[in-house]
């Protein structure tokens, strides 16, 4: 009984050392993908048309209420210390620094990473992807790369439109809800933002970019190596799952890390 | 092309189980598949056919022994030689593994726009030209989700034709399809490759309907290949396993079959 569950601990042990070794193998192969010829710029476009353009309305909406909520949020906790002038800078800094890349990057990864899981995995299932193999055409630089390098300029563009959008919201709350005015809201944000915040926030959006799509397109492109994750249907409905947790977890995990590396 | 097109050599393949034994899918195979022959590769379910498919195709790396193709050894094989290899393959799968977001000229002219350097007029004139012989002309705007199962076969089936393969391999082509369509795919196979020439090896359960088209079959079962120059060799075997399958998946039909025939 003791040895069984020995056992089976070191069995999970190394199947989940062999999936992370899997998944670095597999990010390597995008990045080699990103430098393979002929590049697909069609596929590219159709990429950034569905990752940027199909998360507009959603990015818009979060940030208006996120801005909002902030400036409400904002404008009760600095009155207390009568320091509603504080305002503009409270909201933008903390968008641009944080909720603008994460709830970007958390929106991106719920609505087209899970697509983009569940796409890959049914041309696992369905032998697409081993036809493009059968037929000498790798893989990575005909479907992953694109998807790569399109969230890698989408994600960042998203982030900064979340940014302007949720400055925009703050500045509806606390100015023409709340009464904060208008000059203080925009000088406090001029004069405490500064460059180094506003590349933090774009490395973060880089970096989440990158992990959307490693882990989206990782899971469904491997999803007949995932141990546990069964066949057919069923096995791509839980890697698409899977996918937007990891994800959505590795986001916020790396989150911290990056504010402590670079703040 | 040397007089055998592929050789297995003590080919082992294992699998790992959820309970992390390994399950032995070929326990160390030998044989031969002969140049412009067509073999037929029939078993049970889970027998391993598909997985025999995939390490010719090195879609999967053997556990231990050789896979020779064309007097080359592709263990191990990667990068440009693994490139190389692949052209000389076509493969039909199973569900004719069409990519569901192209039409079916497009899904045809990939082989010929991603390997090759013709002109899209050059490519319009051999897909249309293959279409046609295949009897899909008409239906070259449509997607695969607006074609019945046969027509899906045969457009999978122009596709792996494209780059004029040594080797074609067939994953089960008829599963799904009505008797009618199944002997029109047959053939077709037998048509295309005596316009092409090609190595023909089909998996297949319509037993013993594909007989008809074998030179040679290969039986697995428990991991354990027999090899029979001849399907009507089948039904001599003293092997215990082999009459039983003869017995449960042919029995009085084949045997009629074989008068028939």
């Amino acid at each position: 009984m003791r040895t069984n569950s020995i056992s089976r601990f070191g069995n999970s042990g190394i199947s989940v050392i062999t999936d992370l070794g899997r998944m670095g193998v597999y990010l390597l192969k995008i990045f080699q993908g990103c430098f393979k010829l002929p590049f697909r710029f069609s596929e590219f476009m159709r990429q950034m048309h569905f990752i940027g353009v199909g998360s507009l309305v959603v990015i818009f909406f979060t940030a208006a209420s996120t801005g909002m909520v902030l400036g409400l949020q904002g404008y009760y906790s600095l009155h207390k210390f009568g320091a509603e002038g504080m305002l503009g800078s409270a909201v933008s800094l903390t968008l641009i620094m944080e909720l603008g890349p994460v709830l970007t990057a958390l929106m991106v990864a719920g609505r087209a990473g899970s697509a983009m899981c569940a796409e890959l995995g049914i041309m696992r299932i369905s032998e697409q992807i081993d036809a493009l193999e059968c037929m000498a055409i790798d893989p990575f630089r005909y479907l992953i790369s694109p998807k790569l390098l399109a969230a890698l300029i989408s994600v960042p563009l998203l982030t900064v439109l979340f940014d302007v959008v949720g400055i925009a919201g703050g500045y509806v709350a606390g100015v023409h809800l709340m009464g904060v005015n208008p000059g203080s809201y925009f000088e406090g944000m001029r004069s405490s933002v500064t460059n180094h915040d506003i590349i933090l926030g774009t490395v973060k959006s880089f970096v989440f970019a990158i992990l959307i799509v490693w882990i989206c397109t990782g899971r469904g492109y491997l999803v007949h190596q995932i141990r546990g994750a069964g066949f057919g249907a069923g096995s791509v409905s839980k890697v698409t799952t899977q996918a937007v947790v990891l994800s959505s977890i590795s986001v916020l995990v790396f989150d911290y890390l990056l504010t402590a590396i670079l703040l | 092309m040397s007089e055998n097109a592929i050789v297995f050599k003590d080919v082992l393949k294992s699998f790992e189980k959820e309970d992390g034994s390994r399950q032995i899918v070929l326990d160390r195979v030998n044989f031969v598949i002969p140049a412009g022959k067509t073999t037929v590769v029939a078993g049970g379910s889970g027998q391993g056919k598909s997985v025999t498919l995939k390490l010719i195709l090195a879609l999967m790396q053997a556990d231990s022994g050789s896979i020779i193709v064309g007097g080359k050894d592709i263990t191990g094989i990667r990068g440009g030689r693994l490139k190389k290899l692949r052209t000389r393959f076509g493969v039909l799968f199973q569900g004719a593994a069409l990519f569901d977001s192209m039409t079916v000229f497009d899904n045809v002219a990939l082989p010929l726009r991603e390997r090759t350097k013709k002109t899209e007029i050059e490519i319009k004139k051999q897909v249309l030209e293959s279409l046609d012989q295949l009897e899909l002309l008409g239906h070259e705007n449509k997607f695969p989700a607006q074609l019945s199962g046969g027509m899906k076969k045969r457009a999978g089936l122009a596709r792996a034709l494209q780059l004029q393969p040594e080797i074609m391999l067939f994953d089960e082509p008829t599963t799904g399809l009505d008797p009618v369509m199944t002997q029109e795919i047959y053939q077709l196979f037998a048509r295309t490759q005596k316009l092409v020439g090609y190595t023909s090896i089909i998996v297949s359960h319509d037993i013993p309907k594909i007989f008809n088209l074998a030179d040679q079959v290969i039986v697995l079962n428990n991991g354990v290949m027999d090899v029979f120059p001849s399907p009507e060799e089948i039904q001599w075997s003293q092997k215990t396993h082999i009459k039983n399958f003869v017995q449960t998946t042919m029995g009085e039909i084949y045997q009629s079959h074989l008068v028939e025939k």
